[in-house]
């Protein structure tokens, strides 16, 4: 057998793992590491210029391609910048090994320079985590965490290594497991026959049905299965902010996302449904509202595959536990196997409802905003939904222009909409573009961000240099941390605390010079179109768009918040409600 | 509301114990106690706490829990017929007339005397909790020095069984 140093091995059994790419950083206690990256070739290094971003660039990666991102970091304060990013792939069940560099074995525990516990600071943001204790457990410890990150409800596992279970001297036999076996760890796969048929009879006897689907859908490849469905049964279905693209954003059944930001009609017939079907969704308070007016007629059924997520806010009535894929895949064989349908005449009285709710309300067919004076963000985004013909990867920051993003942008595949939903991390988008670059070099790669977001990991505009990722930065210049200034216009009395820069913005269009790239400014309507269609053009250059938009823009529809809104109840402009 | 009793087989490794008690802080619960130790099997730990919630917080609890990944199985013990015990010592001051009487109350608790001094009675008792706070109320709350608890320990009864 071959013997090969902790180091050695470490690297050799990501690459037997099938790891392509690793987002990373070097230092002291990750040196024996990076001089195993150095002599190989299997699997290769991304340097960023912040940990940060090294998560997110691996979050991206993994969203966009399904694969488990990885990253490398040193000890320390490697360590504590990589929380961020973890957290976020927490929240979102993002698959994702984090390696992190840990003093030698005797120095724990002694304040060693550059010591923190990993394994105690991100045990409440990891599905698991390891501390490598002896260099022979390095393999089995590899296809654990791998195996712990991408089944089940996905999640990030940190791997902990000191220095010296590196070293490059001592050497031991290696072989990779091909398989491993974790007996506290078994997770759900079919979902229950006898609640499967239940929940069938159920869709069966729907009149006002609702498709509620998740980032689980997406997560859980059956966004195929999804639509297959919901178009057998012709029921409308709407997408949280992170399932978007589990459904096709184009087609006549889907009312748009639903939720704070979503749309009159999705949280409308949510909201007078009465049999609900929540697939990989969880009910999060940005999606309920208020939970004691939550959806007051219907009858849940909820796939997931997480028993945790499953009546934690809201009861279902026919909870199933197992994963969407193979549920649906259950669920259509009935629905396909038998010739039980709902009631036809309830369901088109139901479209006709919608229809009239979308008539008065769907910002798609008549978009609320109003086309004068400055670009408004909205447009932005519709016109580079247009440019980009709908099939651009769109990574994107945290704040209005991400609402907007979600609500404008159709999204007719999985993985295309790539954004840090439960966390909310600002600075999450270029990172995040640069890892689904790296994973689809050729694909039309789009980060939408803020003046505000953009410059939370501004930095790895030099990273993209290094690594020539044509990435696409359009920035929607309001000149405000937009998403505060517009809770401090609604209830704050337009007191806005420290959310203007006053004249600080710096000239993006030099800084993006000084790093090799191309800047564009954009001030004018009848420029817009134009400049984005110049900036696509340009195949091989990472290009920064700085587009000025009206600052005053608010997102509309909004929920009118708990405790007095339902999901029904919303602000559809800064004077008329629903 | 009610008290329940968890009880639960894990790894036994380091950093699990830290995640159960890890999860109870970060998601808001609550532990009234906590006990933990190995088993006959080496590998394995067993871990009983008590806890207050009502039905809705106590399937959220014991759901995170066994997400855990060290967790192996769980049991709440409440849910059925159960024997559950926790150990109490307690010093006392006991002099003069006193000592008649502090001896003939732990007699009645069935608990034993396990140190002396012409001052002092150290007490042993075993039992359910709420036998434990009799106690404590029948010696009266002035004559106690120092008190140690060891929290819950709980198995099920009869042919019911917590092992792999
Ligand atoms: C790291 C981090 N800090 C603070 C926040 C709170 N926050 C949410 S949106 C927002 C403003 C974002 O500004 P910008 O990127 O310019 O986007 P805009 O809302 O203007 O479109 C802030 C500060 C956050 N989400 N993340
Ligand atoms: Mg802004």
């Amino acid at each position: 057998m071959e013997k090969l140093s902790g180091g050695d091995m470490l690297i050799r059994a990501l690459a037997d793992e099938g790891v392509e790419t690793v987002f990373g950083y070097p230092g002291g206690a990750a040196l024996h590491i990076y001089d195993a990256i150095f002599r190989q070739d299997r699997v290769k290094h991304i340097l960023v210029r912040h940990e940060q971003a090294a998560t997110h660039a691996a979050d991206g990666y993994a969203r966009s391609t399904g694969k488990t991102g990885v990253v490398l970091v040193t000890s320390g304060p490697g360590a504590t910048n990589a929380i961020t990013g973890i957290a976020t792939a927490y929240m979102d069940s993002i698959p994702m090994v984090v390696i992190s560099g840990q003093v030698v074995s005797d120095k724990i525990g002694e304040d060693a320079f550059q010591e923190t516990d990993m394994v105690g600071i991100s045990r409440p943001i990891v599905k698991h985590s390891f501390l490598v204790k002896d260099q022979r457990d390095i393999p089995s410890i590899v296809k654990k965490a791998f195996y712990i990150a991408s089944t089940g409800r996905p999640g990030p596992v940190v791997i902990d290594i000191p220095k010296d279970v590196t070293n490059p001297v001592d050497k031991f036999d290696y072989e990779y497991p091909s398989k491993i076996k974790i007996r506290s760890y078994t997770p759900a796969a079919k979902g229950h026959a006898g609640q499967i048929k239940k929940a069938v009879q159920l869709l069966m006897s729907a009149r006002r049905p609702v498709i509620y689907a998740g980032g689980g859908v997406v997560q859980g490849n059956a966004s195929s299965q999804l639509t297959e469905l919901a178009q057998i049964l012709d029921f409308p279905v709407t997408n949280t902010l992170m399932g978007l693209g589990a459904y096709p954003g184009t087609d006549r059944q889907f009312l748009g996302m639903l939720g704070m930001h979503g749309t009159v009609e999705a949280n409308t017939a949510m909201h007078h449904a009465d049999v609900i079907l929540a697939v990989g969704a969880r009910f999060d308070d940005r999606v309920t509202n208020t939970p004691s007016k939550f959806c007051p007629a219907a009858k849940i059924i909820h796939i997931d595959i997480d028993p945790a997520s499953i009546s934690k806010t809201i009861s279902a009535d026919v909870p199933i536990v197992g994963s969407v894929e193979s549920v649906l895949d259950d669920m259509l064989g009935l629905v396909k196997g038998g010739d039980e349908r709902p009631d036809a005449g309830a369901i088109k009285d139901w479209w006709k409802q919608i229809d009239q709710w979308r008539d008065r309300y769907s910002i798609i067919r008549k978009p609320n905003f109003v086309a004068e004076d400055m670009i408004k963000p909205q447009e932005v985004v519709k016109v580079l939904f247009e440019v980009t013909n709908g099939d651009a990867y769109v990574c994107s920051d945290v704040g209005q222009h991400q609402m907007f993003s979600a609500q404008y942008y159709l999204f007719d595949k999985p993985r295309r909409w790539i954004n840090s939903g439960g966390l909310g991390t600002m600075g999450f988008g270029l990172p995040a573009a640069m890892g689904v670059q790296m994973a689809h070099r050729d694909a039309q790669v789009v980060c939408v961000t803020g003046e505000g977001s953009i410059q939370m990991c501004i930095q790895e505009l030099s990273t993209c240099t290094q690594y020539h990722l044509p990435v696409k930065i359009i920035c929607i210049n309001n000149q405000a941390l937009g998403m505060v200034k517009q809770w401090q216009d609604m209830q704050y009395g337009g007191r806005h605390s420290e959310s203007l820069y006053e004249e600080s913005l710096p000239d993006f269009i030099k800084l993006m010079e000084a790093y090799g790239h191309v800047g564009m400014k954009v001030t004018k309507r009848d420029e817009l179109k134009a400049k984005l269609e110049e900036c696509f053009a340009m195949k091989d250059k990472t290009v920064f768009m700085d587009i000025y938009v009206d600052p005053k823009e608010h997102v509309y529809p909004m929920q009118v918040p708990p405790p007095n809104g339902s999901m029904r109840d919303m602000w559809l402009s800064k004077t008329e409600r629903t | 509301m009610r008290r329940r009793i968890i009880s639960l087989l894990m790894e036994n490794e380091p950093g699990a114990l830290s995640r159960v008690v890890g999860l109870f802080s970060q998601r808001g619960y609550n532990i009234e106690s906590l006990t933990v130790a190995p088993t006959e099997d080496s590998t394995l730990s067993r871990l009983t706490l008590t806890t207050i919630g009502d039905d809705h917080k106590i399937e959220q609890i014991t759901k995170h829990l066994n997400r855990l990944v060290d967790v192996v199985k769980l049991v709440d013990l409440t849910e059925g017929a159960h024997i559950e015990r926790e150990l109490m010592l307690i010093k006392v001051r006991a002099s003069g007339a006193q000592r008649a009487e502090i001896k003939r109350c732990v007699d009645i608790f069935r608990g034993q005397i396990v140190d002396v001094t012409a001052s002092v009675y150290t007490i042993q008792v075993t039992g359910a909790s709420d036998k434990l706070d009799a106690f404590f109320q029948a010696v009266g709350e002035a004559s106690i020095i120092e008190v140690v608890r060891t929290g819950v320990s709980g198995i099920g009864r009869g042919e019911k069984v917590l092992s792999l």
